[in-house]
């Protein structure tokens, strides 16, 4: 008993980590159709941010501050490596994204000297508490409220604003929202800005659970959060995160089983199900290809 | 038409600078001391097997389309079938010293005499680097069967996945007496047994970085020559349009399927050169960043030109390997110390030398061309323009 409610536990808190990344997925490949390879890097680096801010001043300061060049980064990425290209095919943007992606671990690697860097402990957060007899940190039970609540005041804004109203009209029709006099640019630049916020503050949760960060430490959560997205359906904010609690429960009880070493091998068989078998995911709309 | 006339001296012209090609190394490595030049026949050795990886990518990427990002795992299958089949059975206990031995226990150059004498040698490898392709294309082909109806970024994400799963398949404990687990295979023979030696062990003949260059431009030459045939040319009808090509009743399921699988059998034994190349087989090293290695490789030669994938393989390898080295070694001049210069620089401003290949230098080195494009008279450009 004991041990189904702290697998439980970590598998939400998991799942809710990277729902907060999936969110950055799906709302980008809803509307520019490309897979953001670059998109767990940002994670890694929003992490890195904050080891280095934190070592020099408060953490009131530090929180905030990595948040806005998290922002700041993510908006710079679609600015120098996607817009240029936005009439190219799609093949070149992924490209662009994966050459950003090693961009940044090379950076990070440059950075960091190649040694893991230790997450600060945050007040609160990092705090143990003991639940059903099960010891486990803050950070475990505020994760599931916290993007439930992130995720109701995103779609209030994606339902209730112009903004929103937006992108849900970018996102349905690229050519057409342009010619209602849309400005697409700034639309998906709002678009990555929710994305790269979302993944700052994921990145808060996970490492002060998963505290050492190397270069790499963004690429599998990255990964996984791309396929809770598919899983959920792509474009489908409630489907990612729907998708992103149950890839965190299943992670978690397959790391507690002897089958470890599949954990990743089982996610991303999955997705591989997944997409045969029903590739518009468990909310998505039905695609449209058009010829 | 224009493709007739336009192959008449390209395949004679390549087969002399092939030959050229591979004179070259034999001369170099055995006139150079291969101790101060090091760096240059690495350099050559990891280029040939990057560049044959990287035109079987090509042959998915740029002339059939279709986006797969699974190289890096049809790659490990490639090397670990080479290393399981031709570790010499004497040296298999110390290899597979964790699992008390292996569960195969003969190997290939044995059976034909020994890794010590040629027959056993060049038999041997020669069988073992078949296999590596044919166990690649097999398992390509039991991957495509659901793969392949996804299309272009669901297609690399699923590919991208296989690799993972692949990787992690071999480090299973379970399947420790074949694969040694984690561990590392070797005691193979590499390139360097390709080597002449005396009967005092002295060197006489170089040929290591040879065999690299012959591996590759065989399977190169074959791959050039499928593409020139009516194979290649329904792949790049695919390429350009699906519905199109099956209108003009080119089977879009076989013919990806036969691409897919021709690509990593190629992959698999480029696997099984890079395993040579590097002494030693271990999952570890075939990662989704090798994937994007060669990804940008092709992308760097001009997606769809083979002889550019080529070029960027060794340029790639170059830089990355040997010519940009400086910048991870701290420098003074006088009593300036250059700002930036220390471990990790180099990768640095490669990525920036990628990313701005990648934003302003769309079409790579060569586009769609291939090197004898170059040199031909501009006047039948102006008529194909017309």
């Amino acid at each position: 008993m004991q041990y189904a409610v702290s697998i439980l536990l970590s598998g939400v808190s998991l799942g809710g980590q990277y729902a907060l990344i999936a969110i950055g997925y799906t709302m980008v490949y809803g509307i520019l159709r490309l897979i953001n390879f670059a998109h767990g890097d940002v994670f890694m680096v929003a992490g890195l941010i904050m080891v280095y801010l934190s070592a020099a001043l408060p953490l009131p300061v530090a929180a905030p501050l990595m948040i806005i060049l998290t922002v700041a980064l993510g908006f710079l990425i679609e600015r120098a490596a996607y817009k240029p290209l936005r009439s190219a095919p799609r093949m070149s943007v992924m490209i662009s994204a994966i050459g950003v992606s090693y961009l940044l671990q090379n950076t990070a690697t440059y950075v960091t000297g190649g040694l893991p860097q230790m997450y600060p402990s945050l007040p609160f957060l990092s705090e143990n508490i003991t639940i059903l007899g099960t010891s486990t940190k803050w950070v475990t039970i505020v994760t599931p409220f916290l993007v439930v609540a992130l995720v109701v005041v995103l779609t209030q804004l994606i339902n209730h604003t112009k903004v929103g109203m937006a992108m849900r009209a970018v996102a349905k029709d690229f050519e057409t929202s342009q010619l209602m006099g849309i400005k697409i640019n700034s639309v998906i630049s709002v678009t990555f800005i929710i994305g790269s916020l979302l993944a700052a503050v994921g990145s808060m949760l996970y490492f002060t659970n998963y505290s050492s960060i190397v270069p790499l430490s963004g690429t599998l959560p990255g990964l996984r959060a791309f396929v809770a997205a598919v899983f959920g359906g792509i474009g489908s904010i409630p489907g990612a995160v729907v998708g992103a609690f149950l890839i965190g429960i299943c992670e978690s009880i397959i790391k507690g089983s002897p089958w470890s070493i599949f954990s990743d091998a089982f996610t991303f068989a999955l997705l591989i199900v997944i997409l045969v078998v029903k590739p518009t995911g468990l909310f998505g709309e039905k695609a449209t290809d058009k010829v | 038409m224009l493709q007739q006339t336009k192959s008449k001296k390209g395949p004679f012209l390549a087969l002399v600078l092939a030959a050229a090609l591979l004179i070259l190394t034999v001369v170099l490595e055995n006139t150079l001391n291969p101790n101060t030049n090091i760096m240059l026949f690495t350099t050559l050795k990891k280029g040939a097997v990057y560049a044959l990886v990287a035109v079987s990518m090509n042959l998915l990427n740029g002339f059939t389309g279709l986006f797969s990002l699974g190289q890096a795992g049809f790659m490990l299958l490639g090397a670990y079938t080479y290393a399981i089949f031709t570790i010499p059975v004497a040296d298999r206990e110390s290899v597979y010293y964790i699992y008390n031995g292996s569960a195969v226990n003969f190997s290939l150059p044995d059976l034909f005499g020994g890794a010590d004498t040629v027959p056993g040698l060049i038999l041997g490898v020669l069988i073992a680097l078949i296999l590596a392709g044919c166990v690649a294309a097999a398992v390509a082909w039991l991957i495509g069967l659901p793969v392949l109806r996804l299309k272009s970024d669901y297609l690399a994400i699923a590919t991208l996945g296989f690799g993972e799963i692949i990787r992690a398949i071999f480090q299973w404990d379970a399947l420790g007496p074949v694969t040694n687990g984690a561990n590392a295979l070797k005691n193979f023979p590499t390139f360097s047994s390709f080597n002449i030696t005396n009967a005092s062990g002295q060197v006489v003949l170089r040929l290591s970085t040879f065999a690299a260059f012959f591996i590759a431009a065989v399977c190169i030459a074959i791959i050039v020559l499928l593409i020139n045939s009516s194979y290649g040319r329904a792949f790049k009808a695919i390429r350009e349009d699906e519905i199109a090509a099956e209108a003009m009743g080119i089977n879009l399921a076989r013919h990806k399927r036969l691409s897919f699988c021709i690509s990593s059998f190629f992959a698999g034994v480029g696997g099984a050169m890079f395993a040579m190349f590097a002494n030693q087989a271990q999952a570890r090293t075939f990662t989704t960043a090798m994937t994007y290695e060669i990804l940008l490789i092709v992308v760097i030669g001009g997606i769809g030109s083979v002889s550019g994938s080529c070029i960027a393989a060794f340029l790639y390898v170059a830089a990355s390997e040997w010519w940009l080295r400086f910048l991870d070694a701290e420098t003074t001049i006088g009593a300036f110390k250059v700002p930036f210069l220390r471990n990790g620089f180099r990768m640095v401003v490669f990525s920036i030398i990628i990313m701005i290949v990648v934003l302003f230098f769309r079409r790579g080195l060569m586009g769609d061309k291939e090197l004898f494009d170059l040199f031909r008279p501009r006047r039948k450009k102006k008529e194909a323009s017309k």
